[in-house]
Parts: C-alpha cells; sequence; structure tokens
C-alpha cells in the first residue's frame, strides 16, 4: 500500500500534530519503507487464529463502584501550563 | 567501593564498613567527574538522595533495616517521580515536575533504596541506541565513539561505568536487554504483568514492563523482589505472589534442557558475535545442560507485526500530551486545535511523530484489519512459537543483538535500525521473560547472551544466569574509564 504525502497530511490531523506540505514531503519516504517492511505481515497465513490484544489473555478485572481517589486537584494542576479558578485554560472554543 | 555489586553493598552496609551517606557522596563525585563524557544522566537528584541515605543510615541504627535498606540507584526518566522532573527523555516533558510516585518508585524507596537521579533514554522509550534524547546522545563507557544501546540506555551506562550499582529500566521490544548487552551488563525484563506500570510513561501498554540493570543475577534477583507485585492500580497487574528470586539461585543446572532458535543463528549475525554466544553456550553445556535445536517459525514477522502494535498503542497514549494540563505548550495559540497541533509538533522529536503517524494511519479507517487486526493474529503466532518451544525444553539461548554496540550515527534509516532488535522484539510480543548477561566481546565492544522462559520463570531464569556468572567473569570485566582516578 504506497504512502502519499496526502495520506501523513491525513494522519498528522487526526493525530493533531502540525505539518505542512514541506515536512509532510520529508515523512513520505521513512513512513513508506516503514509501511512496506509491515506488509510483510499479509504473507502469514492467519486464517482462523484469533487476535492477541494482550500477552496473558486476562480479562479486564471489575472493582465496585466506589470512590477511592482523594481530590489532588490543586497539587495536579501545579503542573499545567495555565490555570485559572481550578479551571484549565485553553483558547476559546465557543464564540 | 564503585565497582561492588549490590549484593557486596549490602553486606558492606550491613556490617558497618561504610554508610549509605559515604557511598551517596562516593557515587554522585562520580556522576558529577565522569558523566560529562557520558551524558547518562538527564536529573541528578543529591538533595533527595541525601536525605534518603541519611533516613536509611538512621534506620539501620535502629536495627530497622531491610535487605536494600541504604543501597544506591538510578532510575530511567520514564518513572514518574514525586517533585522530581521526569522527562521521559522528551522536549514535551522537560518542564514536568511528577506529582506522584510510580509503583516502582513507591516500592523501591520503602525498601529504603536511594535514588541518586533520572537516567537518560531514547524519547518516551522509541530507540534502540539513545540517539533519540532531547537530551542528546548516551556515549558506550566501553568506547565512547558507540552507542550504549537504547531504550534504557543511560540506566546502563550509568552501571557499565560505575556510576551506579544497578538502576531501573523498561523493556517494550527490548530497551533493557540490548543497552544491557551493549554495556556489558545484566538486564531482566520481567513476564509482563509481574511489575506494576502505575505510574510508568506508556509508550505500548500490553508491551511496557520494567525491570532491573545491574552487575549480576544475583542482583537483579534481589531487585526484582523488591519491584514486582500485584498492584491494583495497573489493570494488567497480575495476582501472584512474589517469590524469593534468590532462594533458588544455588539450583544446579544439570538436566537442563537449553533450546537454540535456529531462527537467532541465521543471517544478519555477526560471526563473532555469534562465536560468543556458542563459546558461552558450551559453558552450560560443562555445566550439564542438554543443547537442542528449536524452531521459531514466525521469527521473521515480530518486526512487522511490532511495528504495527506499537505504533498503534503509543499512537492512543500519546494522545494524553495536549498542552493543556501539563508538558510543552506552543505560544500564542491561535484555537484549541492549533494549541494541540503545535504544542504537539513542538514537543516531540522525529521518530515519536514517525511513530504516531504509523499509528494513527494503520489505525485509521479502510486500513486497520489490513494491519492492527493481521498484527494481532500474527502476535499470537508468535506466542504459540515459544509456548510450543517450552513443550520442549526449559530456557532458550541466542544473542542479545545481531551486532555488539554499533558506532553513534551509524544508522541514519529508521528500518535498519528497527531490524537491530530482531532477537528481543518477539519476547515483548509472547509477554515472556527474558535477561541478557555478558557473555564476551568483540574487540572493546561487549556481547549479551538472551535468556528466555516461560511465562513467570524468572526463578530459573536468574539461576541459569547465575550459574554462568559463577563459572565465568565476563560479569567482572570493567571498562577503562570507569578505572580512572579522579
Amino acid at each position: 500500500m504506497a504512502l502519499e504525502p496526502s495520506d501523513v497530511m491525513r494522519a498528522a490531523h487526526l493525530a493533531r500534530l502540525a505539518m505542512n506540505d514541506v515536512d509532510a514531503a520529508g515523512y513520505v519516504d521513512d513512513l513508506g519503507r516503514i509501511l512496506a517492511m509491515v506488509d510483510q505481515l499479509q504473507e502469514v497465513d492467519t486464517h482462523g487464529v484469533a487476535p492477541l490484544a494482550h500477552p496473558l489473555d486476562s480479562t479486564q478485572r471489575l472493582r465496585a463502584d466506589e470512590v477511592t481517589e482523594r481530590d489532588q486537584r490543586d497539587h495536579f494542576q501545579r503542573v499545567a501550563p495555565a490555570v485559572e479558578n481550578g479551571l484549565y485554560l485553553v483558547p476559546r472554543v465557543v464564540e | 567501593m564503585h565497582d561492588q555489586t549490590l549484593t557486596q553493598l549490602a553486606r558492606a552496609l550491613a556490617d558497618g564498613e561504610v554508610s549509605s551517606r559515604e557511598l551517596t557522596q562516593t557515587l554522585l563525585g562520580r556522576i558529577e567527574r565522569l558523566d560529562g563524557r557520558l551524558n547518562s544522566f538527564i536529573s541528578i537528584t543529591q538533595e533527595q538522595a541525601l536525605a534518603a541515605a541519611d533516613a536509611a543510615d538512621a534506620l539501620r541504627a535502629k536495627g530497622q533495616a531491610g535487605p536494600l535498606t541504604g543501597l544506591p540507584l538510578a532510575l530511567k526518566d520514564i518513572f514518574c517521580t514525586n517533585g522530581v522532573k521526569t522527562s521521559c527523555g522528551s522536549k514535551m516533558l522537560d518542564n514536568f515536575i511528577a506529582p506522584y510516585d510510580a509503583c516502582v518508585v513507591e516500592k523501591l524507596k520503602a525498601a529504603g533504596t536511594v535514588s541518586l537521579g533520572k537516567t537518560n533514554m531514547d524519547e518516551f522509550a522509541m530507540g534502540s541506541s539513545n540517539e533519540n534524547s532531547h537530551y542528546g546522545p548516551v556515549k558506550n563507557p566501553w568506547d565512547l565513539d558507540a552507542v550504549p544501546g537504547g531504550s534504557s540506555g543511560g540506566s546502563a551506562a550509568a552501571v557499565a561505568a560505575g556510576l551506579v550499582p544497578a538502576a531501573m529500566g523498561t523493556d517494550t521490544g527490548g530497551s533493557i536487554r540490548q543497552p544491557a548487552a551493549f554495556c556489558g551488563i545484566t538486564g531482566l525484563k520481567p513476564t509482563y504483568g509481574r511489575v506494576s506500570r502505575y505510574g510508568i510513561i506508556a509508550y505500548a501498554s500490553s508491551l511496557d514492563q520494567a525491570g532491573p540493570m545491574a552487575r549480576t543475577a544475583e542482583d537483579c534477583a534481589l531487585l526484582l523482589g523488591a519491584i514486582a507485585g500485584h498492584d491494583l492500580r495497573d489493570s494488567t497487574s497480575v495476582a501472584r505472589g512474589v517469590p524469593d528470586y534468590r532462594a533458588e539461585l544455588g539450583e544446579s543446572l544439570s538436566g537442563l534442557k537449553i533450546g537454540l532458535p535456529r531462527e537467532y543463528f541465521g543471517d544478519g549475525l555477526a560471526p563473532e558475535v555469534e562465536q560468543a554466544v556458542r563459546e558461552a553456550i558450551k559453558v552450560y553445556e560443562s555445566l550439564g545442560a542438554s543443547i537442542h535445536e528449536v524452531s521459531l517459525p514466525h521469527t521473521h514477522y515480530a518486526i512487522p507485526a511490532y511495528y504495527v502494535i506499537a505504533p498503534a498503542e503509543a499512537s492512543s497514549n500519546l494522545s494524553r500530551f495536549d498542552g493543556v494540563r501539563f508538558g510543552h505548550r506552543c505560544d500564542a495559540p491561535s484555537d484549541l486545535i492549533d494549541l494541540y497541533k503545535r504544542s504537539r509538533d513542538e514537543g516531540f522529536g522525529s521518530e515519536v511523530k514517525r511513530r504516531i503517524l504509523i499509528g494513527t494511519h494503520t489505525l485509521s479507517e479502510g486500513f486497520f484489519d489490513a494491519y492492527y487486526t493481521q498484527a494481532q493474529k500474527v502476535r499470537r503466532l508468535i506466542r504459540q512459537d515459544f509456548l510450543d518451544a517450552f513443550e520442549e525444553v526449559d530456557v532458550l539461548m541466542g544473542p542479545a543483538s545481531p551486532t555488539p554496540a554499533f558506532d553513534l550515527g551509524a544508522n541514519k534509516d529508521p528500518v535498519s535500525m528497527y531490524l537491530q532488535d530482531i532477537y528481543t522484539i518477539a519476547v515483548n510480543l509472547a509477554g515472556i521473560p527474558g535477561i541478557s548477561v555478558p557473555a564476551g566481546f568483540v574487540g572493546s565492544r561487549p556481547v549479551g547472551l538472551q535468556i528466555l522462559g516461560p511465562h513467570f520463570a524468572e526463578s530459573q531464569l536468574l539461576n541459569v544466569a547465575h550459574q554462568f556468572q559463577q563459572a565465568t567473569d565476563w560479569h567482572q570485566r570493567r571498562p577503562a574509564l570507569a578505572e580512572e582516578s579522579a
């Protein structure tokens, strides 16, 4: 599956990475070679093989729906780039 | 002092030959003197280290010291450490002071160990040479022109240079075992789920696992006992008792069945590395083990499967770096999308972006089944190869890496760098434990023997590695740089 600059631009947008046409052209070559390497997977006969998501086949544990964390908002917000009155500040979204 | 093992230092502390403060000061002095040439540390936490050392000495004075009390070590900068910068080797987290401790850090603190600082690494653990760090490459103490391996390259170099007797690493595709091999130390990747991932900055969550890097298997056993165990805060942590990993270290290897995977001795393996590994296997024969050829037929597909699964998980895990809650934020964003996009573009290095883009592409509509689902099916076949092999033999052995440490700057092409991990990556896909032990040299550069075992067979693996270290002295060799007097 050959990769086009438009594929790179699409992935960059989905991944929320700023990318201009020059950057995208630079990535096409590297990503194309990685995907060509990855394409070897298509040679493997996986008919009837179930996908493996987790090496130990374990299932997600459930716990009682109880509060286990205490409020540490101020502590955690100390590492935030911009906060005010306990809120994270971002550019205006709704006019 | 600096060339002793953790086990020897524990004895010296217990016998009152040295205090934890003296030991800590000696090693901090070595870091200051030698690390300018290695760049193995990102942060040195002198103040906290001396406070922890004093607390350890006080505990010992009261007769309350445990086996690890007062022992110095270092932490890969991927472990969140309360009140300490935790950068993960990235500009994105250059300003991040972790507000809590990782489970591994909690346990090591509770055991009384003294962390001297945070070690350099490939950005977000993505790399095999430590050249992808925002803080610059680490040099190999055996040869300053060579890479130390990656991604736990700082941890490996610091131990090899005698800056610390042990360090914590993480291993997603070989990031403990390959740098351990390149730097001539012992590094263990435990079974997936054995050590809690809580507070370890996530790269690929179904593959990531933390483990010890030290001078001997015995020291790795001591440390694994301290960090292993069930943790409710990691949903994949396994509820299973933690054995005394040192208890089995005296077992004879008579009757041990060692499998040599045919695929691990094929094209691409440097002849000198093969020779060193074959010599090591002869040592095992002399210790009473029998050698059997086995096959892991899907070996060739491990790297392709990994480079779908790991980037897919990374693209999801790294979406948390949004410039809003922590980490780098761009200047003067025009709107929210601009804030996300420029913060991430500025904060991530090129290899991290490459993997995010690959992961995003392969998970996107129209490509998901061909890439991701197929890779997960191949992953099952790869795991089955190991399960089948362990029906026939007790452990597998082979090289940790096809070559010794390569030169800095030698692997410019990402795919050729990825192919270096051919012998380590399948182990993470299967979730089994693996250890690399020093087994010789090619010129001045060390060679690692990799030993693999079934899920949760760490006790046996550690003993198999330990017996080799009772019969050989490769693990006692030190680079000239480590022996330089001040």
